[in-house]
């Protein structure tokens, strides 16, 4: 300080500089944000509106599955399987209660087959549509896209409300079959939705395909190598995309899939368009294996009569059991000691494994492509944060 | 564009050969490597193979490399905590009772030391077959226990590890970016442990009942002048 009480200033200050130049900006995105689908955030450094680094965070759905799973017995995580992947919840049922079949040696009457496939497919419906209605509406077609696919979405909701008595936590199957038969009237009118749908794909697809904006925004977006794909265990649709041939449904031949024909698409490029458009063409496959269920559905028990569900202590040992869920691999790792409360029950959620590769995949896009390929990987936090 | 693949390609899944022999060309392979057969006592006959720390790396870039294997997938990675336990066998022992030598019968405890366990599932998107479930086994259960990391070989055990990490608290060497994936940073207990205690401060509990209590009582030993339980304690017992 000077005698006057004013600072010297020994140099010219710098030249003052905007922070964001030549730097990182840092954004936390989420995990309120309408295209996160549920509370999901991404750390995001960004290069002007280009994306560097991302990490992603989880957990604000967890509430340790797993661990109440261990606490239950095996009929009690059945109904609580429901809430993992809240659109799809037959298909988890099909997959927990394939693992304890396995587990326990439990076979299935026929029927029971027949419909686990039905309203398995009928499940991939409800996924694959509302899937590509919120990934149009995360590209700002604000509303219309997404009512469209959601008025499909209602009618198979109904076929499932209509049997197990609620729409989404429908709590269906059970170890050696399913809880209850098929109501009167609910095959008619099911092969009248099923019958009907073709007209709201052929509608939606030209919607997708034809659209210039569309394909702009997804083309050449987030791509994904068949070797990467299959390093980091992406399942499903993920993996198609990518151009490889895995489809449990086909290599495992759970549930009688054996003896349906249908076709598994494949994707050539991996990128956001080739996903998207892998579900279209999975949806017509599904409708293939529909019809052809729904004709040869057999009649007879849905229940295997040996099986004590309610005293249910299957013997020591594990079992790994997996389907091909409308999101990917689902697969369940029971560990029994004997007792009526599993020792280990783990889920191997497809929706947190294919989220491996996410920033691998955003790197070098914008911003708002971040949201295109999010939307197209089709996770859900129920089944992430578990 | 894209393809279909038609229905009449129908992959069944490849047989493949027994896990003794896996086993034992490994051994030949990587010298040196100590491997265990783990029967699974069950119906679903999925035996496992238990790896040793040292060349579990080596191990398992042999399972994804290997011509006829080719083991390019790993499914589900998870962990599995074993607890201590005691085993009690009755021997029959020659004993000296009153001079003469009698047979008695004698309970005897066999004690086996608890474990974590890390447990994955292979299989092969190349030759369509599996899986082969291969574990890795820490020494104890204490807090720091060590595990080496098979990312670098599977991509797909990258959150999965974290989770184990997380929520079991094996330490994995190796991996890139080790950090609690579902539990909040600052969280430090491991959740999934079989002995893990809920804190009872979660949530407010207005009015305590008998196993709330109970509950409460547990924690004295451990913290007794922070979470007041000693206080809600002792104004039921009035």
């Amino acid at each position: 300080m000077s005698a006057a009480g004013f600072h010297e200033l020994e140099e010219a200050p710098p030249p003052m500089t905007s922070r964001f130049d030549g730097e990182l900006l840092e954004v936390s995105m989420g995990p309120q944000h309408p295209s996160t689908h549920g509370v999901f955030r991404m750390n995001v450094a960004l290069e002007g509106e280009i994306v560097r680094k991302l990490k992603p965070v989880f957990g604000y759905l967890h509430r340790n599955h797993e661990k109440i799973g261990e606490n239950t017995s095996y009929l009690g995580s059945m109904p609580y399987t429901d809430r993992l992947d809240y659109f799809c919840s037959m298909t988890n049922n099909w997959a927990y209660a394939l693992s304890v079949e396995k587990l326990a040696g439990i076979e299935v009457p026929e029927r029971a087959e027949y419909l686990r496939v039905i309203l398995a497919e009928l499940t991939r419906l409800v996924n694959h549509t509302s899937l590509l209605g919120f990934l149009l509406s995360d590209m700002g077609a604000w509303g219309t896209p997404l009512m469209y696919a959601f008025r499909e979405r209602e009618h198979v909701l109904d076929l499932f409300e209509s049997l197990s008595g609620s729409r989404m936590m429908c709590d269906y199957m059970r170890f050696g079959g399913c809880r209850v038969d098929l109501p009167p009237g609910w095959m008619e009118h099911a092969r009248k939705i099923v019958d009907n749908f073709p007209r709201f794909l052929d509608e939606f697809e030209k919607l997708i395909t034809s659209n210039e904006i569309l394909i702009a925004r997804t083309q050449e977006v987030g791509k994904l190598s068949a070797q990467l794909a299959i390093n980091a265990g992406i399942t499903g649709p993920g993996l198609r995309a990518s151009g490889v041939n895995y489809d449990v449904r086909k290599v495992d031949g759970y549930g009688f899939y054996p003896r349906f024909k249908f076709r598994i698409p494949l994707g050539e490029h991996g990128d956001c368009y080739d996903r998207l458009m892998m579900r279209v063409l999975e949806l017509r496959e599904s409708l293939t294996i529909l019809h052809q269920a729904m004709e040869q559905l057999p009649e007879g028990p849905i229940m295997n009569p040996k099986v004590k569900i309610r005293a249910f202590k299957p013997p020591v040992g594990e079992a790994y059991g997996r389907i091909e869920g409308p999101k990917g691999e689902l697969g369940f790792y029971l560990i029994s000691d004997g007792t009526a409360n599993p020792y280990r029950y783990r889920v191997r959620p497809p929706s947190l494994i294919n989220l491996t590769i996410l920033e691998d995949m955003c790197l070098g896009h914008t911003v708002a492509d971040v949201m295109v390929i999010l939307g197209s990987i089709d996770i859900v936090m129920g089944e992430v944060d578990r | 564009m894209l393809s279909l693949i038609p229905p009449d390609h129908f992959s069944l899944p490849a047989t493949m050969e027994s896990l003794e022999e896996i086993k034992a060309r490994i051994e030949q392979a990587i010298p040196g490597a100590r491997l265990a057969i783990i029967p699974n006592p069950g119906l679903a006959s999925q035996p496992s193979l238990l790896l040793d720390h040292e060349h579990a790396l080596a191990v398992a870039c042999f399972l994804r490399d290997d011509p006829a294997l080719r083991l390019d997938y790993c499914s589900n990675v998870t962990g599995v905590d074993w607890l201590d336990r005691t085993v009690k066998n009755k021997v029959k022992v020659k004993q000296l009772v009153e001079g003469e030598g009698k047979e008695v019968e004698e309970t005897r405890e066999e004690f086996f030391p608890g474990y974590l366990e890390a447990v994955y599932h292979l299989y092969s998107i190349a030759h369509k077959h599996g899986p082969i479930v291969v574990r890795l086994r820490t020494r104890d259960r204490s807090l720091g226990v060590h595990l080496p990391s098979l990312t670098p070989i599977w991509r797909s055990a990258e959150f999965q590890e974290r989770e184990i990490f997380d929520l079991y608290g094996i330490h994995f060497d190796g991996h890139p970016d080790l950090r609690r994936i579902l539990m909040w940073d600052e969280f430090t207990d491991y959740p999934m442990r079989k002995d893990y205690r809920e804190p009872d401060d979660y949530e407010y509990e207005p009015t305590p009942h008998d196993d709330v209590l109970e509950k409460a009582k547990q924690h004295h030993a451990r913290r007794p002048m922070q979470d007041g339980a000693e206080n809600i304690a002792a104004t039921s017992e009035k």
